[in-house]
């Protein structure tokens, strides 16, 4: 009964997001304010049937109800109650109605929250976001019903992959869809914004905190993805460069030069048709990332089952969303001319670089990401793209970036350097450069130039970004949260690179054979195989090894690692034993026996690793802090037209 | 600077950056490209001799053995027509068993052995390259195996 | 109405790489519906794999439904579908009929006979023409069709028990309650 609700529930939703889109983009078109009006009701039946859609589907898993395909596939009776719900977006349909809720969601949020924005711009935006809507509600009730039923019922469910069976990846989807699905929202402003031809900058101050929004969620998301891979995988990686990771690294490197961008065309009314190309871009990247993912062109880890008409329709779903905004684009944006001028030194200037080279690592990505396919389209072989050539061209623009980062956070609008911001860079850069030789050379023994490198860069953008905060203290100066946002996200950036250089530069992974009672040493730390014994949890039966450490004598940890065969079948698993400390983490994980009473074990000595994860939390941080600032709250109407002195 | 000799700028600028791009792409691609080959390919003469590149197909039931207490392993790849040895050491994936598909990572040896520096299983959770799952649907072969 | 050609550029690179995915979608075939679905079942009648005096057919399981699966002994996605076509034989929902496909009939039987027979009956195409009917071009296949012996769903590459409850059991009429 309730899935079948749950069907009618979504069918309802669709005819809302129909609504949602005729009666805003119609409504704005003929001036028509009751039409608009109704556009908005839709906005909000649409997030409740499609809440209750999700809901049903919950209630589905809850209850166990193994009548309906989905659940069949992805759960299983003694599935913990957590991992049911989690469940609900463990495979294709199940995610694809969580994009669906995400997108109401912030529908809705938009429409509570633009009181502020003229009536037609308004319905203009929200009539985009239901022409999504339409698609990827259409989607599921044409390809990926995820309320088919299945008679008789199975008795027992598939389960629900091993893998997912985790906190982090139970919670990484919903936060990392708010990411992606939020980008739709300045999707629709800048689609709203060239339909109207409008030539000033004010959907600019409008986009901004409903992109920072979107964009610090995707930078959890996908650390909380790294995370999950690191301790959950086995092996120790954090990031594979895999087609699904770089599906959603690729929306955040165009969310970052957009949320950059937005802040030029805000503040100088510069860069507009290029922030709206970004704009475009960004929500066009998270819907290629889902075709990638979903039409089996390049299949990976995350790879949902491929079914041929899937294919097809988000290809056209893309193609008339993604086609028709840039030909919007390419129709509008010549209209649209800056001229103002602006320094070399002048913080635009550095905008303009940090976009530069964000873009350029983007295209970079984008291009390996996609050769496999294009060789494979002309015939050319079946290859893939190691790892190395992303580490490659993702470093190589970093660098200048990195660079240039520490100088622009001090560079004033339009004027450029002032003179007591060169003094603290210089400090600065002299700092970061010491520091990055004492950490290379006392921590850890080694000065290799790119670590070196890695450090100093690392470091000077912290240091770098700390002095504006004290510097404002200093001289008694106010320091707005849209400042302390930027220097906390930059600051993040700076303790991931930190952590990055760190783990890359000094990580020792060694495979070994033991025996109880043997040991192996790395990094100079005694790894002792003590014992290893039979355990069982809630839906898994397997063994677990005591790996005791200690370095020169002294005991640090010991360590547990797991294989586990859940009762549902299939393959071993592997837990890894994990021991974090401040300045690195150790790591061991257990294979198989190899007879002779030895096992094998990978150890793993990883420095730093931490601060990759926590740096990203600060850069997420820093944007929902600067999101916040008062600015975004007071009316954006009495600002509109405003000119914006140079310095802050 | 006129607006002329700005505009300039603008385009040598984007214009060499694109050019860096490129250049870089290329120098990236160049080790980075790994090709896969199945055992029929590999004996075929196929495979890039000396370099790394991955093989892919079944494992044969009762291929899998261990030097007794030590991480080396050797194990047989087939396509059904023909077979290639691979040597291993270290951990073979949770997902790796006999009769299930695998992907090596490595290098011919002048002895026609494979030198895996890496194993990667078919069903793997973590990684499924998209020619293996291809490879899992034969077009028929040019003669009935004999 | 001049139009700069630089802001044509995005759409122009995106309709390229739109090209590719649709090159990308028909290159594996498997990524399109096939155009057999709805229509009736190509009919054959071939020789039994085991008995060669006997005929096997599409007629056989006229008035239930049941599963064309097209294996041989070459293929390699067929050694890693067995096990799970021997589960769904055991199920009992559908009949599976086998179709081996250009293959040496002594190995066939070989393979049958060390891995086990999930099938009702085998039919025997060494030259193919029975298999180019029903369009196919590559083994694993498994086409499921209906009582009305009409094919309602084709399955590229090797059958998984989470694509037999996903995909096919739903297609299927209830299950009597005595068998």
């Amino acid at each position: 009964m309730i899935p079948e609700l749950g069907h009618f529930a979504l069918i309802l939703a669709l005819l809302l997001s129909v609504a949602q889109a005729v009666f805003n983009l119609g409504g704005a078109a003929r001036g028509n304010m009751a039409w608009m009006a109704a556009g908005r009701s839709a906005v909000v039946g649409q997030f409740v049937f499609v809440a209750l859609a999700f809901g049903s589907l919950a209630w589905a898993f809850i209850q166990r109800d193994f009548s309906v395909v989905y659940v069949a596939t992805n759960s299983h009776s003694q599935l913990p109650l957590f991992y049911r719900i989690a469940a609900v977006w463990g495979a294709h349909e199940g995610s694809l109605l969580l994009w669906s809720l995400c997108l109401a969601g912030w529908t809705l949020a938009v429409a509570a929250c633009s009181g502020s924005l003229e009536a037609p711009f308004r319905s203009r935006v929200l009539g985009f976001l239901g022409l999504i809507s339409i698609g990827f509600q259409l989607f599921m009730l044409t390809t990926s019903n995820p309320f088919k039923r299945l008679m008789p019922a199975a008795s027992e469910g598939l389960d629900l992959n091993p893998l997912l069976q985790d906190f982090a990846l139970a919670v990484h989807p919903p936060i990392l869809y708010l990411g992606y699905v939020g980008f739709s929202v300045a999707f629709a402003f800048a689609c709203a914004t060239l339909l109207e031809g409008r030539l000033d900058a004010a959907w600019a101050r409008w986009t901004r905190p409903w992109t920072l929004a979107a964009w610090l969620f995707l930078t959890i998301g996908i650390a909380l993805g790294s995370w999950w891979a690191y301790y959950e995988l086995g092996w120790g990686g954090w990031w594979f460069w895999d087609p699904v990771e770089n599906a959603s690294f690729m929306p955040w490197l165009a969310g970052t030069a957009l949320i950059h961008s937005l802040a030029v065309t805000e503040k100088r009314g510069l860069f507009k048709s290029w922030t709206l190309l970004l704009a475009v871009s960004a929500f066009s990247l998270s819907l290629l990332g889902t075709f990638l993912v979903r039409s089996g062109v390049l299949i990976s880890v995350h790879a949902f089952a491929t079914d041929p008409k899937r294919g097809i329709f988000i290809l056209a779903f893309l193609t008339i969303v993604i086609g028709g905004a840039l030909l919007l684009y390419a129709w509008r944006a010549p209209r649209l001319k800056s001229a103002a001028g602006f320094e070399v030194t002048a913080r635009e200037s550095f905008l303009l670089f940090n976009n530069a080279f964000l873009v350029a690592a983007l295209g970079l990505i984008l291009l390996g990401t996609l050769y496999p396919l294009f060789m494979d389209a002309l015939e050319l072989g079946k290859i893939s793209v190691g790892p190395p050539y992303f580490e490659l061209v993702f470093l190589v623009p970093m660098l200048p970036l990195l660079a240039l980062l520490g100088v622009g956070m001090h560079a004033a609008w339009k004027r450029g350097l002032l003179g007591s911001a060169r003094n603290r860079l210089y400090a600065a850069a002299g700092l970061g450069i010491g520091g990055a030789l004492l950490i290379g050379g006392a921590a850890y023994g080694d000065l290799r130039p790119m670590t070196t490198l890695g450090f100093a860069l690392a470091l000077w953008v912290m240091l770098s970004a700390l002095a504006i905060p004290l510097a404002r203290i200093r001289a008694r100066q106010p320091l707005p949260a849209a400042v302390l946002g930027m220097v906390v996200a930059h600051f993040g950036i700076g303790l991931a690179t930190l952590g990055i250089t760190g783990v890359q530069s000094f990580k020792v992974e060694k495979d070994f054979a033991l025996a109880v009672g043997e040991a192996a040493q790395i990094a100079g730390y005694d790894f002792r195989f003590a014992a290893i014994r039979d355990v069982q949890g809630p839906n898994f039966i397997g063994v677990e090894a005591d790996i005791v450490v200690t370095r020169e004598g002294s005991p640090v940890t010991v360590l547990h690692p797991q294989k586990r065969l859940y009762n549902s079948g299939g393959n071993p698993m592997t837990e890894a034993g994990i021991e974090v400390g401040a300045a690195r983490d150790l790591f061991a994980a257990l294979g198989d026996e190899l007879g002779q009473g030895r096992w094998s074990l990978r150890l793993q000595y990883k420095p730093l690793i931490r601060y990759i994860w926590l740096g990203a939390i600060l850069v997420a941080f820093g944007g929902l802090i600067a999101a916040l600032d008062r600015r975004y709250r007071v009316p954006a109407q009495a600002r509109a037209g405003e000119t914006v002195p140079a310095t802050q | 600077m006129t607006p002329r000799r700005k505009r300039l700028l603008a385009v040598v600028a984007i214009l060499a950056g694109v050019g860096a791009a490129t250049a870089l792409a290329m120098l990236a691609f160049q080790d980075n490209l790994l090709y896969f080959y199945n055992p029929s390919q590999v004996l075929a003469g196929d495979a890039p001799g000396g370099r790394t590149f991955r093989i892919g197909g079944m494992v044969t039931e009762g291929s899998l053995q261990r030097t007794e207490g030590t991480l080396q392993v050797r194990f047989v790849v087939t396509d059904y027509q023909h077979s290639i040895p691979v040597r291993y050491e270290g951990l073979l994936p949770d997902l790796f068993r006999e009769g299930q598909g695998v992907i090596a990572h490595g290098k011919m040896t002048a002895s026609g052995e494979f030198a895996a520096d890496e194993v990667l299983a078919k069903h793997d959770e973590n990684y499924m390259p998209p020619e293996v799952a291809e490879s899992l649907h034969t077009p028929t072969p040019a003669r009935v195996s004999e | 109405m001049k139009l700069p050609f630089r802001f044509l550029v995005p759409a122009i690179a995106f309709a390229v790489l739109v090209a590719f995915f649709v090159i990308g979608l028909q290159r594996e075939p498997g990524r399109i519906p096939s155009p057999l679905i709805g229509k009736p079942a190509p009919a054959f009648s071939l020789e039994s794999l085991g008995e060669p005096a006997w005929k096997v057919g599409s007629a056989d399981f006229s008035g239930r439904p049941w599963l064309l699966n097209v294996w041989a002994t070459w293929c390699v996605g067929c050694r890693d579908e067995h096990e799970a076509l021997l589960a769904i034989a055991r199920e009992n929902r559908v009949a599976i009929m086998g179709l081996n496909w250009r293959d040496d009939r002594a190995l066939a039987l070989r393979w049958l006979a060390q891995l086990g027979n999930p099938y009702v009956s085998v039919a025997y195409d060494p030259e193919g023409r029975t298999a180019i009917d029903w369009g196919v071009y590559g083994a694993p296949e498994t086409f499921l069709v209906d009582a009305d012996g009409r094919v309602i769903k084709k399955h590229v590459g090797p059958l998984t028990m989470e694509t037999w409850e996903r995909e096919f059991l739903p297609l299927l009429p209830p299950a009597e309650a005595a068998k």
